[in-house]
Formats: C-alpha cells, sequence, structure tokens
C-alpha cells in the first residue's frame, strides 16, 4: 500500500506541474498590464516602468517561469530596490498588490476554509447519510418520495439562493444568529461554531443530496445481496441486519466520495466565501483573479490540484481500507 | 386412531408440510403470477433426511425458504400450513419466527462467498449469530464457541482463522464456516440449499462426508435440497422429486433411484451422465483411427501478472489434437484448463512454447497473418447468459462474426444465420429475439451457432454444460456429438464433471495445477488410473446407488 501511495503521488507531480505550464501561459494571453495593476490608477508610464522592472515582467515569459520553478524547489529572493527579501522554498511568489509572499497568504487563508470544509463535511454527512438511509428502508412510501424530493430541491438550489435565504431568516427576519464574521477557532470556539453555522448548513444542504442518493443506492444494493439473507435466515434483528450489516457495505463509496470533495473544497468554496464574507481561499481567489495577481491565481490553482490530486489517492485508499477485498497495485 | 394420538404424532414431527402453494408475483399488481410451488405435502421425522430434488424452476428452493418463512415480506402469497420443530410457521409472530430462525432450524445456502458478511471477520459473524439465539451469553464466551465449531468443522488454526474474513477462506472453507455458524446454535433441523453445487468435486465429497459426520454426532434433521441426484444418493434417506412446483415421486432413497416409478423420474436418471459406464449419450464419440494431426501444443506456458506476484497458469502443457477427435480437458477450478483452452485458439497469447495448427507455427503469429486461421478455431463458452451481447438479437449474434469474415451481402448472411440456426435446432422465425426470451439451453444453442457461423475445424468448448439441468445438458451434448459427425469437427471439450467429459470424449486429459497429470484414451484413463490424482477425482465423484455411496464413504475416511 505504501508503495501504491507513492506511485500514485509521483503522477501527482507530474500533473501539478502541467498545471502550472496552464496556468503561465493562460495568464499570459489574458488581456491587461498587471504592471498597471499593481501600480494603482494614479502611475504615471515612468512609475510603471519601475514596477514592471521590479516584477520582473518585462523579461521573457521563460525566464519568469523557470524563476518560479526555481523558488518553488530552493527558494528564492527578491530585491525591492533597497532591500532584498527572501522567500523560502516552496516559494510561490510575491503578490503583485501587496508584496507579502503567496504562501503566507494561503497560510493565513487556510483555517477560514478548512473550518468550512471540515463542519459543513460533518453536517453533510449526517444529513445525506441518515436520508439516504431512511429512504432505503422506507422504499416505496411515502417518506421516501418527500425525501427524494427534497433533496432535487437541494441539489438543484444555488448556494447562493439557499446561502441568502438562510441569512435573510435566521439573521435579518428571526434574528438568531450573527450575520457571519470568522472568529478563529483558537480566539473563541463558541463564536466560531455560531459564525459557521449558515455557511456549514448552506453547504450541507447542497452536498447531502449526493449523499443521500450515494447511500440510498448503495444500502438497496447490500440489501439485496445473499449475506443480508443470511442474518435474516439465523433470526437477527431487521435492525441489526441493517445498521450492523447493509449500512457497512454501503459505506465505502460513501467515504471515498466524502474524501474527494473535501479536496476539492480545500481549494476553496468560492460562492459559499463570496456570500458570507468569509476570507478563505475561494474568497482570495476571486479577488486575485480581478486585479490579475498572477502569483496569488497561481498559488491557489496549485494549492487546488494539489489538495484534489492528493484527495484522489486517498479516497483510493480509504475505499481498500474500508473494503478489503481491493488490493491496489 | 384418537384426534389426541394424531395431534401427538403430528407434535413429534420435525417438518410437517401441508398444501404448501407460493405464489410471485412479477411487475406489481398488474403483471403475471408465477405459482412456483402449487399444493405440496411432507413430513420429516426428528434426526431423519430428506432430499428435495429438481430442474432449475421446479421449485425446491422456495419450499427449503418456506420453511422458515423467509417469503415474509418480499410479497410473495403463501399458502397451506407449515410446521417446524413444534412451530406453526406461517401464524409465528416475529419474535417466535427469529428464536426458530438458526436456534432450531438453521440454514446453509448454496453459494458460500456470497452468503458470508465480506466485512466482518467469520468467528464474529459466528458470534453474532450464536448471541442471537444466546442472549445471556458473552462476547468473549460467544468467539469460543465460534472457534469451536469451526474447530469441529476441520478449519484448520482455527483460532487465528476465526479473524479472516470471506475472502481469504477457500470455496470449501467457507462452506464449512457456513456450516459451523449453523452448528453452533445446536439446531434440531439443518436446511441445506445446494450446499455443493458451486465447489469442486473432491471438496463436494468432503462436504458431503462432514454433514453425514455432523448428523451422525448430533442427531438433527436434514433438509437437503439439490439438482444433483448423486449427491442424494449418499446423504438422505428419503428423495422428494419435485417438478414445477408438485412432487412427483417421493419414497425410500433406494427405491427411488433404483427403481423409479414415475416417468419423469427415470428420464431424469437416464439423463445424468455416469462416470462408471459406457456413454449413454449416442454418437457423442466419434469412430477412431483418423490420425491427421489437426492441432499441437509442445510446451506450452502462460503467465500472469507483474514482476512480483506472478503465477503460472498453466506449465509446458504439451496436446495433440487429430482431425475429429474429441479430446476431453478434466481438472478442478484453478487447475489451467481454461487458460489452455483459450491459448488453443490464441484467445490468449502463450508466454512460451509452440502451437502448429496443421503444421504451421501459429503461436506467434501477429493479428493480421492469424485472420485466416482465426476462423477455423472457435469457441463455446460456459455461461450462455453473459457470453451473448443482451442488446443485440440472437439473429445478429449469429450472424456478426459472418460480417466480420467479410460478408458483405446482407441477404446472405442473414440466410446463412438462419441456417445455422435450424441446425442448432432454433426456430430460425426467432432471428429477431433477444437472448433473455430463452432458456439456458436455447442459449447454449446461440454460443453453438455463432461459434459454427465461420466454419470452424476445432471447436473449444469450455464447461459447455455445466449451467445447464441434466435433460438440457443432455442433449446439448447429443448435438454437439451430432455436429461432430455430419460436419467432420474436432473438438476440445472441457469440463470439471468428469461423468460429461467421459460421456464425449475419444481421449481425456486430466490437469492439475497448470499441468497435465495424465492423459490417454477415456477408457483407459477412467478405467484403469495410474496417477493418485485421477484416482482421488474418480473416487470422490457421487454415485447413484445410495450402497455404493455408503461404501465410498467408508473407503474414504479410512483413507
Amino acid at each position: 500500500m505504501t508503495g501504491y501511495a507513492l506511485r500514485r503521488l509521483g503522477g501527482a507531480l507530474v500533473v501539478l506541474f502541467l498545471l502550472t505550464v496552464a496556468v503561465y501561459a493562460l495568464f499570459y494571453v489574458a488581456p491587461g498590464d498587471p504592471a498597471k495593476l499593481a501600480c494603482g490608477p494614479r502611475c504615471n508610464p515612468g512609475q510603471i516602468q519601475q514596477v514592471r522592472e521590479r516584477l520582473e515582467l518585462d523579461a521573457p515569459l521563460l525566464t519568469q517561469y523557470l524563476h518560479f520553478l526555481q523558488g518553488l524547489v530552493a527558494g528564492r529572493d527578491f530585491s525591492s530596490g533597497t532591500a532584498v527579501l527572501h522567500c523560502d522554498a516552496p516559494c510561490l511568489g510575491l503578490s503583485y498588490q501587496s508584496g507579502t509572499p503567496v504562501t503566507e497568504l494561503l497560510g493565513d487563508r487556510l483555517p477560514v476554509t478548512a473550518s468550512l470544509a471540515l463542519g459543513a463535511m460533518v453536517l453533510w454527512l449526517l444529513l445525506g447519510v441518515g436520508t439516504g438511509l431512511l429512504s432505503a428502508l422506507r422504499r416505496g412510501g411515502t417518506t421516501e418520495r418527500v425525501l427524494t424530493g427534497l433533496t432535487l430541491v437541494g441539489t438543484a438550489t444555488p448556494v447562493f439562493i439557499t446561502g441568502l435565504l438562510l441569512l435573510m431568516v435566521f439573521c435579518a427576519y428571526l434574528r438568531w444568529l450573527p450575520f457571519p464574521s470568522y472568529v478563529p477557532l483558537s480566539e473563541d470556539p463558541e463564536q466560531w461554531a455560531w459564525n459557521l453555522l449558515l455557511p456549514w448548513t448552506a453547504l450541507a444542504l447542497l452536498e447531502s443530496a449526493k449523499y443521500a442518493r450515494l447511500t440510498r443506492a448503495s444500502t438497496l444494493e447490500t440489501l439485496a445481496e445473499d449475506h443480508i439473507r443470511t442474518f435474516r435466515a439465523y433470526g437477527v434483528r431487521e435492525r441489526s441486519v441493517v445498521t450492523r450489516h447493509a449500512l457497512r457495505g454501503a459505506l465505502p463509496p460513501v467515504i471515498a466520495l466524502t474524501a474527494l470533495d473535501l479536496g476539492t473544497m480545500f481549494g476553496g468554496a468560492m460562492l459559499t466565501e463570496t456570500l458570507f464574507g468569509l476570507p478563505g481561499i475561494g474568497q482570495l481567489l476571486v479577488h486575485s483573479v480581478r486585479v490579475i495577481d498572477l502569483p496569488v491565481v497561481v498559488g491557489v490553482v496549485l494549492g487546488t490540484g494539489a489538495a484534489v490530486v492528493v484527495a484522489g489517492v486517498v479516497a483510493d485508499i480509504l475505499y481498500a481500507l474500508a473494503d478489503r477485498r481491493v488490493a491496489l497495485t | 386412531m384418537t384426534s389426541a394420538d394424531a395431534s401427538r404424532a403430528a407434535a413429534d414431527l420435525l417438518v410437517e408440510v401441508r398444501d404448501l402453494s407460493v405464489t410471485f408475483h412479477a411487475g406489481g399488481d398488474g403483471g403475471s403470477a408465477v405459482q412456483a410451488v402449487d399444493g405440496l405435502s411432507f413430513t420429516l421425522a426428528p434426526g431423519r433426511a430428506l432430499g428435495i430434488v429438481g430442474e432449475s424452476g421446479s421449485g425446491k428452493s422456495t419450499v427449503a425458504a418456506a420453511l422458515l418463512d423467509l417469503h415474509r415480506g418480499t410479497g410473495a402469497r403463501v399458502g397451506g400450513t407449515v410446521r417446524v420443530a413444534g412451530t406453526d410457521v406461517r401464524a409465528a409472530d416475529e419474535r417466535e419466527l427469529r428464536r426458530l430462525r438458526g436456534g432450531r432450524a438453521a440454514m446453509v445456502f448454496q453459494d458460500p462467498l456470497s452468503s458470508l458478511d465480506p466485512y466482518y471477520a467469520i468467528g464474529d459473524q459466528i458470534a453474532e449469530v450464536h448471541r442471537v439465539h444466546r442472549p445471556d451469553v458473552s462476547r468473549r464466551a460467544a468467539r469460543a464457541r465460534a472457534v469451536e465449531v469451526l474447530e469441529r468443522v476441520g478449519i484448520a488454526d482455527a483460532p487465528r482463522r476465526a479473524r479472516s474474513r470471506p475472502h481469504e477462506f477457500s470455496g470449501g472453507m467457507r462452506q464449512r464456516a457456513l456450516l459451523a455458524m449453523a452448528l453452533a446454535c445446536e439446531p434440531r433441523l439443518l436446511i441445506a440449499d445446494e450446499p455443493t453445487t458451486a465447489l469442486d468435486v473432491t471438496v463436494q465429497a468432503q462436504i458431503l462426508d462432514l454433514l453425514h459426520d455432523l448428523r451422525a454426532e448430533t442427531g438433527m434433521g436434514l433438509l437437503l435440497v439439490t439438482h444433483d441426484l448423486g449427491v442424494v444418493a449418499g446423504s438422505v434417506d428419503e428423495v422428494l422429486v419435485m417438478r414445477g412446483g408438485r412432487a412427483v415421486e417421493h419414497g425410500a432413497v433406494g427405491e427411488v433411484l433404483r427403481t423409479p416409478r414415475e416417468p419423469y423420474t427415470k428420464e431424469l436418471l437416464a439423463a445424468v451422465p455416469r462416470v462408471d459406464a459406457e456413454p449413454a449419450v449416442r454418437g457423442a464419440r466419434g469412430t477412431r483411427g483418423a490420425d491427421g494431426v489437426l492441432l499441437e501444443a509442445v510446451g506450452l506456458r502462460r503467465e500472469f501478472g507483474g514482476r512480483r506476484n506472478r503465477t503460472t497458469a498453466v506449465d509446458e502443457v504439451s496436446l495433440t489434437v487429430r482431425e475429429g477427435e474429441t479430446v476431453g480437458l478434466v481438472g478442478e477450478s484453478g487447475s489451467g484448463k481454461t487458460t489452455l483452452g483459450r491459448m488453443l485458439v490464441r484467445l490468449l497469447d502463450p508466454t512460451a512454447g509452440t502451437l502448429r495448427y496443421r503444421g504451421q507455427d501459429i503461436g506467434a503469429l501477429g493479428d493480421r497473418e492469424l485472420r485466416p486461421i482465426r476462423s477455423e478455431l472457435q469457441m463455446v463458452f460456459q455461461d450462455p447468459v453473459s457470453s451473448l451481447n443482451p442488446r443485440r438479437s440472437i439473429g445478429e449474434s449469429v450472424a456478426d462474426p459472418l460480417r466480420a469474415a467479410g460478408g458483405r451481402d446482407d441477404a446472405r448472411v442473414v440466410r446463412r444465420a438462419c441456417e445455422l440456426l435450424e441446425r442448432v435446432g432454433l426456430d430460425p422465425a426467432w432471428y429477431h429475439r433477444y437472448p433473455h426470451e430463452f432458456s439456458g439451453g436455447q442459449r447454449q444453442r446461440v454460443g453453438i451457432a455463432r461459434a459454427l457461423a465461420p466454419g470452424p475445424r476445432l471447436l473449444v468448448c469450455d464447461e459447455p454444460v455445466s449451467a445447464l439441468d441434466v435433460t438440457t445438458q443432455a442433449q446439448i451434448m447429443e448435438l454437439l456429438g451430432e455436429l461432430r459427425r455430419d460436419l467432420g469437427l474436432s473438438l476440445v471439450f472441457i469440463a470439471h464433471d468428469l461423468a460429461v467429459v467421459r460421456a464425449v470424449s475419444d481421449r481425456v486429459a486430466v490437469m492439475r495445477g497448470g499441468r497435465i497429470v495424465e492423459e490417454g484414451p477415456t477408457g483407459e484413463v477412467y478405467g484403469r488410473p495410474t496417477h493418485p490424482y485421477t484416482k482421488g477425482l474418480l473416487a470422490a465423484v457421487p454415485v447413484l446407488d445410495p450402497e455404493v455411496s455408503a461404501d465410498r464413504r467408508a473407503l474414504r475416511a479410512t483413507a
């Protein structure tokens, strides 16, 4: 299994390398002058030229790219005319806008995104696996039809609609919850949870529909298997048959999908973060794209890519751990 | 007899089934109803063994399930009364039923792989079932009981193996584990539904012997459901022959098998291929003396897997097939017979060795050079369900190889396909029907017609009849014999069933662990086997005579 993981991660490095090439190439065909944008609206051509030289934007594309790669592997120095700023490996460059290293920016934002993703995951698993299991057991009945309808509504409604509705009802009308603003977990766990409750719910409602359907389908599949018949024929209670045997058989695909979804979400839930004003990675990306802050965009895309690829490997390994009949080769 | 006597007699019975009927409704309320069991009555005294035999669709498994009312909640309509170990099964509430299931009557199912939960250790599953019936037993004691019963059914190193999951057990070990699960609760009745059908013949003999010993030890009654008359012969006291949901014949096992009264029973017995007699199927074997060599394999070898986990499926096998000859390949699962068969028609590439067809080395030919020879080497597959494309009509399935061979004139291709369908005994008017509309035997006929389409010289048949009932099996073997005689085909006949191979083959090769351990004319190999493995195989084949069967069991016990 270790060998398998190493091989997969090796493949992941190749994917990430190709990703840097693609992102770099894309941004150089995009319109707009980064130097002008970095300098601000009141700059004269001379100042813009200075900025361009400082940011190495006048160097050929290939040179810039190679410097970027060098920074990633070994770190690099940036001179701002008077002082020299060292950026440790893995260095993703400096933001054109603020001059801060991109890794630092990402590091600041990661706790926000992680809080959002992990909390939402707990909610969507409870909601999704719960409704999925219930609709599998009440197959063909009214309960199932209602649950299926609700999950359909959940998937079909975009997060900015659900989110806005939640905000209006719970913050503006009922005033049960504060308008969300991020409070770090280390500062005040209670406030952290209260403030994140709505974003979690909005995300979970969207995601849980998928999990409900998956759980329902794979529980029904397991219930039709021969070993379920064995335990029924040996007088095991229907409740134990379902919770101990059917649900256990239904879990491996759910676990694998969770790992994949978490990976994607670490790249930032752009809509949710923007809507609820959470300073996460998704919000950072949206902002950087708007001002063409190339190093930040490359950094975020690379980080997201890494998270997704690693999540894929983790999903496979978790699946194999959950179902020992699967051999990883 | 007074009514009190009658009720006492009824209470003494282990199983009492009166006028049982089971109806399944296909496709909801408006769908058609299938009467699986129709007015069946029988009884079983404590400690006795009853065999229910019949072909697929006779309703025998439905009866077994009805004894534990496993039909409850499935939508099937059940009529009549069923009493098992003093419980009126159909009137019992959930609690009573749960106490009966496993506690007083335990069931062992056909497929031991899918009958155990793949996610839990085998010992834990047995312990769970044990605790259902003995809630006062602690978890630890239940585990100990699981190890004890696993030991009893012959699992070596039971304390350690109890922690294994089902996929780490072989087929025979899994069936032993299921028997252990049944044993754990000390039931008075064991219901075994095709307990050995998925197993190799030597493993089957071991499981049947174990079943016999367990009954002698615990005094439990047995209801054995099987399609195999040979299995019944050595294991039960009485036989009930079923057909279309009704009892055809019911009597002592010796009488029914030796002097059957009903025509259907006679028919069934006549269709069973015998391993100890000259073949009953006429025309199956060709005339000897054809000596032109058609296909010759020398030192054929096939490996699978990567560098680290390499397995050799076929190991230095040499085999000759002459014109018009049938060569039988027998062996147990994993012996490499299918791999060898596929290499003979170049569906698989040999790792080493040479393969000569009419003197030409075809072992290393590329796809393009092989194309003209491909049509002369064809294959018939085991599973007629999965080897036909369900989305293509049977006529199209037969026409496909004709088109692949370059048939451009569509009217002619269709005409030829119809001829082939007729040749294998199917109505050409069924050209546009789909595989699911046909029975297993008919589908296998389609498979044979498709293999005949390119005009082959050699047909490799890989377990062509093992998925079929005995009467259908006999018909397909008859057809193969006819085709071979009329078309002068050579056959390589692969099967795990020694009797089937004997009935059709001129020469037989016995395979084990990727090698041929014995080869020779059929009569010699079966009559005077020299290799101990062949002898063991032949001794394990169930025979139809209960007395001979008992003698053989005694022999196996002393060996």
